[in-house]
């Protein structure tokens, strides 16, 4: 394994209230555990607050790991000196949604991806500059580009530099936040396309993060479904999407939409949204919405557990799934 | 009659002191208890149709030809005093920030009864009946006491009702939905879709959605225009454009979705970018990514029915007779 996430626990501080604030701790990732195989896509789906980007900045160090263990081949990232850490970074980047956020806009295209290049000491003089031209035509970005600035570029270009400047570091694991989300959907699809390619070639792992279970689909290997800091399900992503074991799972697919207006539309089983991670709900985080919620549910956190070819944190999934789909 | 007409609509924008079209002879109706998609990538010009049909363009920005045809009623030319009157009484707005439609320091409640007294002219009491009438209608749970809370205290999905609670307040004739679920996640998303079709279906509203969503589009219209470059090129029934796209840009966007219920071995992609305004070819918009691109298509492309259809219609010449290539190409 590439990668191997195990019982991660982030928690922030959270100041509110007024006149005297009072703080409170969000446990934005609850006993996670995932794992990612060398030039794998694990995509990481769910809503708004439910973890998911927290993950990503734990595995990076982004966010400090309370518990738990982030293993990157093999060494442990979580208790690395800042020392090793500087010197495993290369391997492991990340690419934004909104990739103008993470370059300096008075810094030219080349100069950025000389300084990652010098900063971790991959290579120096002609061969930088070689490095530099062949990783922007493998983005799909004009020799020129090396001369120009942030903002002459449209936002489909620019997170091409943003994958250029992530792998002129020939990383093993690219961390993608949300990467096609900001973007319209005839550029999202070349940048679908490009990331595939080098995913191939360079046999690059991912861990894709995303809200849209489509692009997911189409991009990744496994996926793994979050809800209110805890992994509810995770398989191999044609399954997963085909056949959802968990309640959760299975309204992401009925809203998911389609587009296709002869695929009839499911109704809506599911009132409400997600209550506030600042206070989590006892036993399985989903029960107040879910419509086959009992007793056991308030009470008892369900387990991460293998059934019907994945894995599940329902204590109900073999009931439900033998009701939906006689 | 048709609750909405756009007729010939152009609408310009001078930049640099030179005139540029963001909107080009856009044709459509919108009937009574009907959805219209206006979908497109950014650019393409449907905020600023938008924008022209509620009279609410920026200075630099003119509808130079065509009509708003508004009940039977042109509406491009009235007085800022008469839009007014128009938008929130007769046309409703709904828009992708909820919080940017809504006064930060007024309660919600105070929000939903003013249009009430000002265009229907009800009392204070009357009005504060009336609006918790219609948080209950978007389904607020506990309307009678979130009234006065304020827009910070909801989450993003009740924002979103506040709006549209506020945009039907006056049982407007025609809603326009500019991105309307954008911001939310997609959970909230499907309830505020399902809401707007509850509620237009009660109240026979026509309604304009735009989106970029073709998702939305195939689960929640009747029928959809295409925009490219600010020109309309493709404008049918939903099932007809999903199955018989007849525009090389509609075949392409639809060609490079990613789906959540099949495998696609590879997304179509087009090629180069949406150009600038100021850069928008004279002819057809999209003549430098088009695969099938002739020399005629440096002319405006003709309006040309498809398949004997009146409803479906495109605008390329790839689909006029004799143009230098055979229409069922590509």
């Amino acid at each position: 394994m590439l990668l191997q996430v195990e019982g991660l626990r982030v928690t922030y501080p959270v100041s509110r209230g007024w006149p005297v604030p009072r703080t409170s701790y969000l446990r934005a990732v609850d006993d996670v555990s995932l794992n990612v195989g060398a030039g794998e896509a694990l995509g990481i789906v769910g809503e708004s607050g439910c973890g998911k980007s927290t993950v990503a900045r734990a595995i990076l160090r982004l966010a400090r790991a309370d518990e738990g263990r982030v293993v990157f081949d093999g060494v442990d990232v979580t208790r690395l000196p800042l020392r090793a850490l500087r010197k495993l970074r290369p391997r492991m980047q990340m690419i934004f949604q909104d990739p103008a956020a993470s370059l300096s806009p008075r810094m030219r295209i080349g100069d950025a991806l000389a300084e990652a290049i010098a900063v971790h000491g991959i290579t120096h003089g002609g061969d930088a500059r070689r490095l530099i031209k062949e990783t922007l035509s493998d983005v799909g970005l004009p020799p020129e580009a090396a001369a120009r600035y942030p903002h002459e570029f449209s936002g489909g270009q620019k997170q091409r530099i943003g994958i250029a400047r992530a792998l002129v570091l020939s990383p093993s694991l690219i961390i993608a936040d949300e990467p096609v989300s900001a973007l319209d959907v005839s550029v999202q699809a070349q940048i679908l396309n490009l990331l595939a390619r080098l995913q191939k070639e360079r046999g690059i792992a991912f861990v894709f993060i995303s809200h849209d279970l489509g692009v997911v689909r189409h991009f990744c290997d496994r996926t793994a479904v979050m809800y209110l800091g805890q992994v509810i399900e995770q398989g191999d992503t044609r399954p997963l999407f085909d056949r959802p074991a968990h309640p959760y799972t299975r309204l992401l697919r009925t809203v998911s939409p389609v587009p296709d207006p002869d695929i009839p539309v499911p109704p809506l089983a599911v009132e409400g949204e997600p209550p506030s991670p600042l206070d989590p709900p006892p036993g399985c985080r989903f029960h107040p919405r879910c419509p086959y919620a009992a007793e056991r549910c308030r009470a008892e956190i369900p387990a991460l557990r293998p059934t019907m070819g994945h894995l599940v944190a329902c204590h109900f999934a073999e009931a439900i799934a033998a009701q939906e789909d006689a | 009659m048709s609750v909405l007409h756009i007729d010939d609509l152009r609408t310009s924008l001078t930049l640099n002191g030179r005139q540029h079209h963001a909107v080009r002879e856009v044709n459509f109706r919108i009937e009574e208890g009907e959805t219209v998609a206006v979908v497109g990538e950014s650019g393409c010009g449907k905020s600023m149709l938008a924008m022209s049909i509620m009279g609410l363009l920026p200075s630099i920005a003119v509808v130079t030809d065509g009509h708003v045809v508004l009940e039977g009623k042109p509406i491009e030319r009235e007085s800022e005093r008469q839009m007014e009157a128009i938008r929130g009484a007769r046309i409703g707005m709904i828009f992708q920030e909820p919080m940017t439609a809504l006064n930060p320091v007024l309660t919600v409640g105070e929000q939903i009864a003013e249009p009430l007294r000002d265009h229907l002219g009800l009392s204070r009491s009357e009005a504060r009946r009336r609006a918790i009438a219609l948080m209950e209608r978007v389904r607020i749970p506990s309307a009678a006491s979130r009234y006065d809370s304020y827009p910070h205290e909801f989450s993003g999905g009740m924002r979103q009702r506040v709006v549209i609670a506020l945009a039907i307040a006056c049982g407007p004739r025609l809603l326009i939905a500019d991105e309307p679920t954008t911001a939310l996640d997609v959970t909230v998303q499907r309830q505020i879709l399902d809401l707007l079709d509850m509620l237009q279906d009660d109240g026979r509203m026509a309604m304009m959605l735009i989106t970029h969503n073709l998702g939305i589009v195939a689960a929640h219209a009747d029928r959809v225009v295409v925009m490219y470059g600010g020109d309309m090129v493709e404008s049918a029934p939903v099932r007809a454009l999903f199955r018989n796209p007849a525009h090389p840009y509609s075949r392409a966007l639809l060609a490079s979705l990613p789906r959540v219920d099949r495998d696609l071995s590879e997304l179509a992609s087009i090629p180069g970018r949406v150009p600038p305004l100021t850069r928008l070819p004279d002819g057809c918009r999209f003549i430098d990514r088009c695969p099938h691109a002739m020399k005629i298509c440096q002319a405006l492309p003709p309006r040309v029915p498809v398949a004997d259809d009146a409803e479906h219609e495109v605008r390329c010449w790839l689909h006029v007779e004799g143009s230098g290539r055979d229409a069922s190409a590509g």
